[in-house]
C-alpha cells in the first residue's frame, strides 16, 4: 500500500491567469525581496485583485530559510487570517509557505511536529497555492519542508502529505529571466530528483514514469536553457521537467546525493542544486559498485530516458554516469565541492559535522545499500577533490 | 521455536541488537525507550513489548502492562508486525500509510531513521520464529 499525491496543476503559458478565477477574500503571499524587484509579486497581486482578493505580502524569506523566519511569517499570517496562502519563488519561498501554513492552521503544535507519521487537519482555514519561479526544486508539488537550523548548522527536514499544495501554477513566464547559473543549479537539482527518485527504495510504478520523463526532458533542454535563456521552448520544458521530477521523487524519495547536499548546504551556504549535483555522479558510482540492484536501475533509466542501447547493465549504468558528468560540465555546473569555492581548510575543519549530518539525513535511510559513515567519508573526499570512484 | 512477540522473542531481539555492529553505530547517540504494541485483530487483547535502547545497545526488554510509560509508543496490528518481521512491510512506510501509529517526539525520530532501519533489520534476524 502506498499513496501518490499531487496538487491540481495549472500549467503552460498564461497559467498564472488562474488566479483571476479563484474564490477567496484574503491572500498571504510568502516570498522574497528578489521576487518583488522582478515584478512577480505585482503580477500575482494584480491577478488576485481581479478576483477581489485582498493581499498581504511577507517578503522576508532568505535563501536556506531559517526556522526563525518561518515562525515570524507564521505569526504575521496568524494575525492576518488569510483564506489563501501563496508561495511565490524558489524552493525556499514555497517550503516557507508550507511551514507558515502549518503554523497558522495548527497553532497548538510545534513546527518540529510536522511529521509524516501524524495526521493533522490541514487546509481547513486556507488553501495553499504554490507558484515556482525557478525550474528545479519541485517544492510546488512535494510535501517536504527543508529549513535550516542556524544554531545547529544543519537542515531540518519536516514532512507531511497534508502540507502538499492544493494548486501549483507552472507558468514559464516566471523562470524566463533566470540567469544562466541559477538556471543550471536549479535544473541540476531537478535532474538529481529524477535520478534519485528512480532508485529510491520507495519507488513505484507512478514515480518511475515521472522520473523517466523528467530525466529525458532535463537532458534535452537544460543545456539549451542555460546557454540561450530566451529559448522559451527549452524554458517551458525545464519548468515542467522540474515539476514532473517533483511528482516523481516526492512520491518515492530523494537519496544520498541529497543527504550530502543538505549537509554541505547547511554548513557552507551554497546553492542547493550544485550541492546535490556535485554529489550525484559519485553516489551513482558508489551505488553501482556496492550492489546489483542500483546498477540495473541506472541502466534501465538510461535506456528508457536517454535511449542508451547498451545491453550490459554495468556498461549502461557507466554511460549514464558519464552523461551526467557531461551535462554538469556543459551547463557550467561544478564537478567538485572544491570548485564551489570551499577551501580545503574549511572543508577539513567541518568534515566530521558534514559526514555526521549526511549520515543522519532521512534520505540516507531510503537508499540501498545504505551507506555507513565510512562510506560517506569516502564519498565526501571524492566529491571534494573531484576524483571519480573507480568503476 | 520462539513465539513472535513473546518474552523470549524480546530477549533474542535484544541480543540481535547488541550483536549488530550496524545498529550499534547507527544508534550510537540514541537515548530513548520504546513500547511496541501488537494489537490482535479482534481488539480484545494486545501484547506490549518494552525495549530499552541506549547508545546503540539494548539494555533489556520485557512484556509490560498498559501503565508502563516510554518515550515512544509504536502500535499496529499483530498481522502487520508479522509482515515487518517477514520483511514484507517497511515499517516506516507502514507509519506513513497509517498501518502503524507512533507517539513521541517526532523531530527526534526523524533524526534517527537510519537507526530505525537497522533496528528493523534486527527484528527480521530473530531465527526460528513461530508466528
Ligand atoms: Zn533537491
Amino acid at each position: 500500500m502506498w499513496y501518490w499525491n499531487a496538487p491540481k496543476l495549472v500549467f503552460g503559458d498564461g497559467a498564472v491567469d488562474y488566479l483571476e478565477q479563484i474564490k477567496g477574500t484574503k491572500a498571504f503571499i510568502v516570498t522574497d525581496e528578489v521576487m518583488e524587484k522582478l515584478g512577480f509579486v505585482e503580477i500575482v497581486s494584480k491577478k488576485l485583485s481581479k478576483s477581489k482578493i485582498e493581499v498581504k505580502v511577507f517578503n522576508e524569506v532568505e535563501p536556506d530559510p531559517s526556522v526563525q523566519t518561518v515562525k515570524k511569517g507564521g505569526e504575521i499570517c496568524s494575525e492576518y487570517k488569510p483564506d489563501i496562502i501563496i508561495g511565490l519563488g524558489g524552493g525556499s519561498a514555497m517550503d516557507s509557505a508550507k511551514a507558515i501554513d502549518f503554523i497558522y492552521e495548527q497553532p497548538d503544535m510545534k513546527l518540529e511536529d510536522l511529521s509524516p507519521f501524524v495526521s493533522f487537519k490541514l487546509h481547513q482555514k486556507c488553501k495553499l497555492i504554490q507558484i515556482p519561479t525557478t525550474s528545479g526544486t519541485g517544492a510546488e508539488v512535494t510535501w517536504a519542508v527543508v529549513l535550516t537550523d542556524v544554531k545547529e548548522r544543519r537542515k531540518l527536514l519536516l514532512a507531511s502529505r497534508e502540507i502538499i499544495a492544493d494548486v501549483a501554477i507552472i507558468d514559464p513566464i516566471f523562470p524566463a529571466k533566470m540567469p544562466p547559473s541559477l538556471t543550471a543549479s536549479t535544473g541540476i537539482d531537478a535532474l538529481t530528483h529524477a535520478i534519485e527518485g528512480y532508485v529510491s527504495i520507495w519507488r513505484n510504478i507512478y514515480s518511475d514514469a515521472m522520473c523517466i520523463k523528467a530525466t529525458q526532458l532535463v537532458f534535452e533542454n537544460l543545456e539549451k536553457a542555460v546557454k540561450n535563456g530566451s529559448d522559451m521552448v527549452a524554458r517551458e520544458n525545464m519548468h515542467n521537467a522540474a515539476t514532473i521530477a517533483g511528482l516523481g521523487f516526492g512520491n518515492s524519495q530523494a537519496g544520498i546525493a541529497h543527504s550530502m547536499g543538505h549537509s554541505v548546504g547547511a554548513v557552507f551556504h551554497k546553492p542547493h542544486g550544485f550541492c546535490v549535483g556535485v554529489a550525484l555522479p559519485y553516489i551513482m558510482e558508489y551505488e553501482i559498485l556496492a550492489a546489483d540492484e542500483p546498477k540495473k536501475m541506472f541502466a534501465e533509466l538510461g535506456r528508457q530516458a536517454l535511449a542508451i542501447e547498451e545491453k550490459d547493465d554495468l556498461k549502461a549504468s557507466k554511460i549514464l554516469v558519464k552523461k551526467v558528468r557531461e551535462l554538469l560540465k556543459a551547463t557550467g555546473a561544478p564537478l567538485s565541492y572544491r570548485e564551489m569555492e570551499i577551501s580545503s581548510e574549511d572543508f577539513e575543519k567541518n568534515f566530521d559535522l558534514v559526514v555526521a549530518n549526511a549520515d543522519m539525513d532521512s534520505c540516507t535511510s531510503t537508499t540501498r545499500p545504505m551507506p555507513s559513515k565510512e562510506d560517506f567519508q569516502k564519498l565526501f573526499k571524492a566529491a571534494f577533490d573531484g576524483k571519480a570512484l573507480t568503476l | 521455536m520462539v513465539k513472535f512477540g513473546s518474552e523470549e522473542w524480546g530477549k533474542q531481539f535484544c541480543q540481535k541488537l547488541n550483536e549488530s555492529e550496524a545498529y550499534n553505530k547507527a544508534a550510537e547517540t540514541w537515548e530513548g525507550d520504546f513500547v511496541f504494541v501488537m494489537e490482535f485483530e479482534d481488539g480484545t487483547k494486545e501484547v506490549r513489548l518494552y525495549v530499552d535502547l541506549w547508545h546503540g545497545k539494548c539494555r533489556g526488554t520485557a512484556i509490560v502492562g498498559s501503565d508502563k510509560e516510554a518515550e515512544f509508543i509504536m502500535s499496529g496490528s499483530y498481522s502487520n508486525w508479522v509482515k515487518v518481521a517477514k520483511k514484507e512491510l517497511d515499517p516506516i512506510q507502514g507509519l506513513m500509510t497509517g498501518k502503524f501509529k507512533l507517539e513521541g517526539d517526532m523531530a527526534k525520530i526523524m533524526r534517527a531513521t537510519k537507526a530505525a532501519v537497522e533496528l528493523v533489520n534486527c527484528v527480521t534476524e530473530v531465527e526460528n520464529v513461530e508466528f
